[in-house]
């Protein structure tokens, strides 16, 4: 488990130490604080507030135990929104790292120019992802987008404003996009660590270019491909509030609504408190589950070197 | 190395240059329409090349004020998201630098509670307690102000894990001479430790500088008045497709505005980015 791992690496801390016995209480304490009074407050008062009720007017709160939790899951907007954040978490993972796997596997071929490859591909990973979301939102509106004008010369009747399913693709490719360089950097770099002679060992067996790529390439860069994956998952859930909020806001329709953009809306938006703090408490759960996931993770890594 | 058929180098070289058209399009796009004029840009589709308005357009935005964000100029907007940028990075780096020295350099009661302490903030992004912290800055009184944008998003544990980690290499011995040479601990931090942290910083000032310039849902909160906004949350306000006298050419040069810097840092700081997002992620 996760607390081994980190018990171990502890015991390997430096035995040598100052004796200094108020000095260390002083260097962690304005981390501590800020931690305590942003972090762990806040979320106090989250999972409190999942607990409680308020009457239409404000004036009475009432303690309901669960009652929240069953009324979110058993929503159907609620419900929705899952369904939306599983079909965009995945859709962005997937082509982020289709197209960042396959232009990586290029610069390695490309003996010639990869750097200046390299820094033309990572500009994106500076732009916000709200940006991003704007860029391609104006590319592709329907009144004054360029890249749209082209779509419906060609015959498609491209609307994300109105189609729920063209503002969806529209929110993949803008989240898509702006992560690609990131995975391209950690492919790139995982590629590099494949030792050459077992290609080549390969090669001279007469295996083709294609099938070393799936026999020996791509299995071992399995530990890359899932740690990207949940690098990915979490991007996607969570950084990428600002393209829903800044290019369709949950619309149309709430066919965009994902489950950040929900808990800020009810929260913020409709003053449904006890609800928001309920999808706030689920949503702290799903990043609890995928942080141990990726330290369960990183601890084989670290077994089977 | 196995040698290639030109073909594939070829077809290697083509893929290459189709990703980065992809990458650089929509930026290279937006550059073109922050040099043209509003009537051009309303009538699509818009011409591949800039057009002529690049100066007029650029001090327009720059030094006049923009009317659908109260007449605020995108100087002080890029001079808020500066601010925050800096301040979240320095911060940043500070705080966790002396918290990772004392868990690692000193041994006192609840250490490893404190350090848990600061590891679980991993599984708390404030995407998960939004309306709880907004309240705690409104009951602080830093709504509105730059500490309100800066200090929440200060303490991480990553930067913290990192600095840990990179001094758990550190050799005992090291500290060992310097104690036998009568080094005290802000000595040994100053003249042994901070030297050797030197890559580290320049690698994690770099993330932390791009992290800071792009956040969104926090200055989102923190913000309401035009003048306090980042250039980003500015941006947003600024775009409306529902009614038609969005200035799109002066949203295109704030766009620009808005993704060149971080951009430079990359690239001119391509070496320590690189090193420090594949080393700061593992």
């Amino acid at each position: 488990m996760g607390d081994t791992w980190i018990a171990r690496k502890i015991s390997l801390s430096p035995r040598v130490v100052f004796p200094n016995k108020i000095l260390p209480f002083l260097l962690v304490a304005p981390q501590l604080a800020i931690t305590l009074v942003f972090f762990y407050w806040p979320a106090g008062q989250a999972l409190y507030q999942s607990m409680l009720r308020q009457d239409p007017f404000g004036l009475r709160t009432k303690f309901v135990w669960f009652a929240n939790f069953r009324k979110v899951l058993a929503d159907p907007a609620y419900l929705n929104s899952i369904k939306v954040t599983v079909v965009f978490s995945l859709a962005t993972a997937i082509v982020a790292m289709c197209v960042a796997l396959l232009l990586a596997v290029m610069a390695e071929k490309a003996v010639r120019g990869k750097g200046l490859y390299r820094t033309l591909l990572i500009w994106p990973y500076a732009v916000a992802p709200a940006i991003a979301g704007m860029l391609w939102l104006f590319l592709f509106n329907p009144s004054i987008g360029s890249l749209a004008y082209l779509l419906r010369s060609l015959g498609i009747a491209w609307d994300p404003l109105l189609n729920g399913t063209h503002a969806m693709i529209l929110l993949v490719s803008a989240a898509a996009w702006k992560q690609i360089s990131y995975n391209f950097l950690f492919f790139v770099a995982g590629l590099q660590a494949v030792p050459k002679t077992l290609i080549e060992a390969a090669a001279m067996d007469g295996a083709g270019e294609t099938k070393r790529f799936w026999t020996i390439v791509f299995p071992l860069l399995a530990p890359t491909t899932f740690f990207l994956l949940v690098v990915n998952t979490v991007y996607a859930l969570f950084d990428t509030f600002g393209i829903v909020h800044a290019v369709t806001g949950g619309g149309p329709g709430k066919t965009t609504e994902t489950l950040v953009y929900k808990v800020y809306n009810d929260g913020f938006v409709n003053l449904i408190l006890g609800d928001s703090a309920a999808q706030s408490v689920i949503l702290m759960a799903i990043v609890i589950a995928l942080t141990a996931i990726q330290f369960r993770y990183v601890e084989r890594k670290v077994h089977y070197g | 190395m196995i040698g290639q058929s030109p073909l594939r180098t070829f077809t290697a070289h083509a893929v290459l240059i189709l990703g980065i058209l992809i990458v650089a399009f929509p930026i290279y796009y937006t550059f073109v329409a922050s040099t043209h004029t509003l009537q051009t840009i309303l009538r699509p589709p818009l011409p591949l090349l800039p057009g002529g308005q690049l100066w007029n357009n650029y001090s327009e935005a720059l030094f006049g004020g923009i009317g659908r964000i109260g007449g605020v100029s995108v100087g002080q907007l890029l001079l808020n998201t500066t601010i925050m940028a800096l301040g979240v990075a320095v911060g940043k780096i500070f705080i966790s630098i002396l918290s990772a020295y004392a868990i690692v350099f000193f041994r006192f009661p609840l250490r490893m509670t404190f350090f848990w302490l600061i590891f679980i903030t991993l599984m708390l992004p404030v995407e998960v307690r939004i309306l709880p912290t907004y309240k705690v800055m409104v009951d602080l009184g830093m709504i509105d102000t730059y500490a309100g944008l800066i200090i929440p998003l200060i303490a991480s544990a990553t930067a913290t894990l990192l600095f840990r980690q990179f001094f758990m290499t550190i050799p005992g011995e090291l500290v060992e001479a310097a104690r036998v040479d009568g080094a005290g601990p802000w000595r040994f931090f100053f003249d042994i430790l901070l030297p050797l942290s030197r890559t580290n910083i320049a690698a994690l000032f770099v993330i932390l500088f791009i992290y800071g310039w792009t956040q969104y849902l926090w200055p989102l909160l923190v913000t309401n008045s035009n003048d306090m906004n980042t250039i980003v949350i500015a941006l947003r306000k600024m775009v409306s497709f529902a009614d038609a006298d969005t200035e799109w050419h002066l949203v295109m040069v704030t766009a620009m505005l808005a993704i060149v810097p971080p951009i430079l840092v990359v690239v001119l700081m391509q070496r320590w980015f690189v090193r420090g997002l594949v080393e700061s992620e593992k």
